[in-house]
């Protein structure tokens, strides 16, 4: 049933027009930027930006470069896709970088080989035929555990004692790193198993790609198709008209950041096992990266618009950016200099978006 | 059975020391349209929120439908047929028409605790039946509500009556922030519920309102029910005169004595 005729008067309800979705607004500034890289590369170092220039005919594009700006935001992209449900859903989340080097910490211990340096790991079990390596199950859980712990108390704070969230997050922000400078008096940890290897290392370094577009796609999926994501929607759209509909705001809200908390956490998994260690240093500033790949791709900071498309292709916008200062070899003070402009130019778009659809209707 | 819908004995409600609404006694007949009024702070919206379950009450009883009913939250007195036009719109700017009918009583694909699958093709079918037995016009339900007119979105909130077969609507003032026309569409509705024969409690403001569209007005005054007019023997000097208690009735209780 596309069309339905109405009683009165034959007027028509379209079920099925669409407006014009800010995602494509994203994905042409993304477009945009590889042509200006792609110009000024040609410009000032004779070569393209995204196009194979060697002459070889097995490939079109620059493999080599594509591989590098996907990898690279992958993993503040996983924390980027929990912080997406977050700000859709009217919070902020500040904690995650913080909560990627607690769990990196404490994971790692348990995912040790059993014997480092001759000396027996303090985590590892002794058997029979002496020690062996913990299962790679229980390092995941642990971090995963460890994630949804420290995003669960942010959202019991945020939804029973209704403190801000940017006070919420923040706290745990500063009490996460503390956690992760305790948990080895400061001391990196090093020497993962085999198998944890893998999980930042597998499919010939693609692991990290391969995680953060099958939970960009299931995410996409829950906030487009379940209960869960409809009522975050609702929830950053309007809080009181959700709690007047019976939502259960808080219980949504400890959700949302437990969820939020779990994919920081899996973020801390990846980036330890691609790195082989845990420093208590590690995520510094994720969170604040994450943030910017939601608000480029046009997540709204007020709550309830937004996607995980507009998420990956501002995740996306990110890696171009950095490769693309790299490719033009220019220092990484400009990188840095420039990211702020795109943030801020960003949200000023969304804004003049929002006015111009206002007066429209 | 009787033909009662809703009844209230002594629904009292205090907020610390200060007395919002005192002894209620409130009939509603099946099929019948009764207007509430009073001055601001009267105890109109508190009445309507002690009864819909937004507030708990202090004390007091509410026979809604035969039976008696303490409700949790407004989702409780929604799921069992009281539905609620609030005078700030419970509306989600964002989402469309279907999702804000909907809103927190989806339809179901598939259950998976708060993940189950979104059933959005049967809202949107049930969606165009109740904006259709209403007489509601919106050109596009996938339109999100920050798009649409004061009136467009008055309709949306009210067209939740006709979706989910409601025994009992309640309006705090639906026609408050919205422009003539806006206002006749949303009066025009109120009629066709009046001839489906659906019971309706109206707050409102506008004495020619009142009288055009409800059978019976209960005035408020101090937290306190003072008149219980019949609309054909009263007029608008009697009711501004409860209203600003110029005049009252000792036995405000007693069906047409005035």
């Amino acid at each position: 049933m596309a069309n339905s005729k109405h009683g009165v008067g034959g007027l028509t309800y379209d079920t099925s027009k669409r407006h014009w979705p800010n995602e494509a607004n994203v994905f042409i500034a993304l477009i945009i930027l590889i042509l200006i890289f792609e110009s000024l590369g040609l410009l000032t170092q004779g070569q393209s930006f995204l196009f194979d220039s060697k002459d070889r005919f097995d490939s079109i594009f620059n493999e080599q470069r594509l591989k590098i700006i996907i990898l690279q935001v992958s993993i503040i992209g996983i924390i980027a896709i929990g912080v997406t449900q977050v700000i859709i859903s009217g919070g902020i989340d500040l904690s995650s970088g913080s909560i990627v080097g607690a769990t990196a910490m404490i994971a790692m211990s348990f995912a040790q080989v059993a014997e480092v340096n001759g000396r027996p790991n303090p985590k590892a079990i002794f058997l029979e035929q002496g020690w062996v390596d913990l299962p790679i199950i229980i390092p995941i859980l642990v971090g995963l555990c460890c994630g949804i712990v420290a995003g669960g108390i942010n959202g019991l704070l945020i939804a029973y004692t209704r403190i801000p969230p940017f006070i919420a997050t923040l706290g745990m922000m500063v009490s996460a790193r503390g956690i992760a400078k305790w948990w080895s008096k400061g001391r990196p940890i090093s020497f993962p198993t085999d198998d944890f290897e893998m999980i930042g290392n597998g499919f010939g370094g693609w692991m990290p790609v391969v995680i953060f577009i099958s939970l960009a796609i299931l995410f996409y999926l829950i906030l487009k198709y379940t209960v869960y994501g409809k009522h975050t929607y609702a929830i950053g759209s309007n809080e009181d008209a959700a709690r007047m509909s019976g939502i259960d705001v808080r219980r949504h809200k400890v959700l949302v950041y437990a969820i939020a908390g779990m994919l920081a956490a899996l973020a801390a998994l990846v980036v330890s096992s691609k790195n082989l260690t845990a420093q208590s240093g590690m995520g510094v500033m994720y969170e604040l990266d994450a943030i910017a790949m939601t608000v480029i791709g046009g997540i709204s900071l007020a709550g309830g618009r937004g996607s995980i498309v507009g998420t990956v292709i501002g995740a996306l916008i990110f890696g171009v950016i950095i490769s693309g200062f790299t490719f033009l070899r220019l220092d990484a003070y400009y990188q840095e200099m420039v990211k702020g402009i795109i943030i801020v130019g960003a949200v000023v778009l969304d804004q003049w978006r929002q006015r111009n659809a206002a007066t429209r209707a | 059975m009787n033909d009662v819908i809703l009844e209230t004995h002594d629904l009292t409600k205090h907020y610390g020391g200060v007395f919002a609404l005192e002894a209620a006694d409130f009939t509603l007949h099946k099929s019948e349209h009764v207007a509430i009024m009073g001055d601001n702070g009267a105890g109109k919206s508190t009445f309507v929120r002690q009864i819909t379950g937004v507030e708990h009450r202090t004390r007091g009883n509410i026979i809604f439908d035969g039976e008696e009913v303490s409700f949790d939250g407004p989702l409780a007195a929604r799921e069992a047929g009281i539905e609620t036009v609030f005078q700030t719109l419970a509306l989600a700017d964002d989402l469309d028409v279907p999702d804000n009918l909907f809103l927190g009583r989806e339809m179901i694909k598939f259950k998976l605790g708060p993940f189950s699958i979104l059933d959005y093709k049967g809202m949107r079918d049930a969606t165009i039946r109740g904006l259709e037995t209403t007489g509601v016009k919106i050109p596009n339900i996938r339109n999100t509500i920050r798009n649409m007119s004061g009136g467009q979105r008055q309709c949306v909130a009210i067209a939740r009556t006709a979706t989910f077969h409601s025994k009992l609507t309640i309006m705090d003032e639906p026609t408050a922030a919205l422009g003539v026309q806006e206002t006749v569409q949303v009066e025009n509705i109120i009629s066709t519920l009046k001839e489906n024969g659906e019971p309706l409690i109206l707050i409102s403001h506008n004495m020619r309102q009142v009288f055009d569209l409800v059978d019976r007005i209960v005035v408020f005054r101090r937290g306190r029910i003072v008149a219980n007019l019949n609309k054909e023997e009263t007029d608008g000097q009697d009711v501004v005169a409860y209203i600003t208690g110029a005049k009252t009735d000792p036995n405000y209780a007693m069906e047409g004595d005035v």
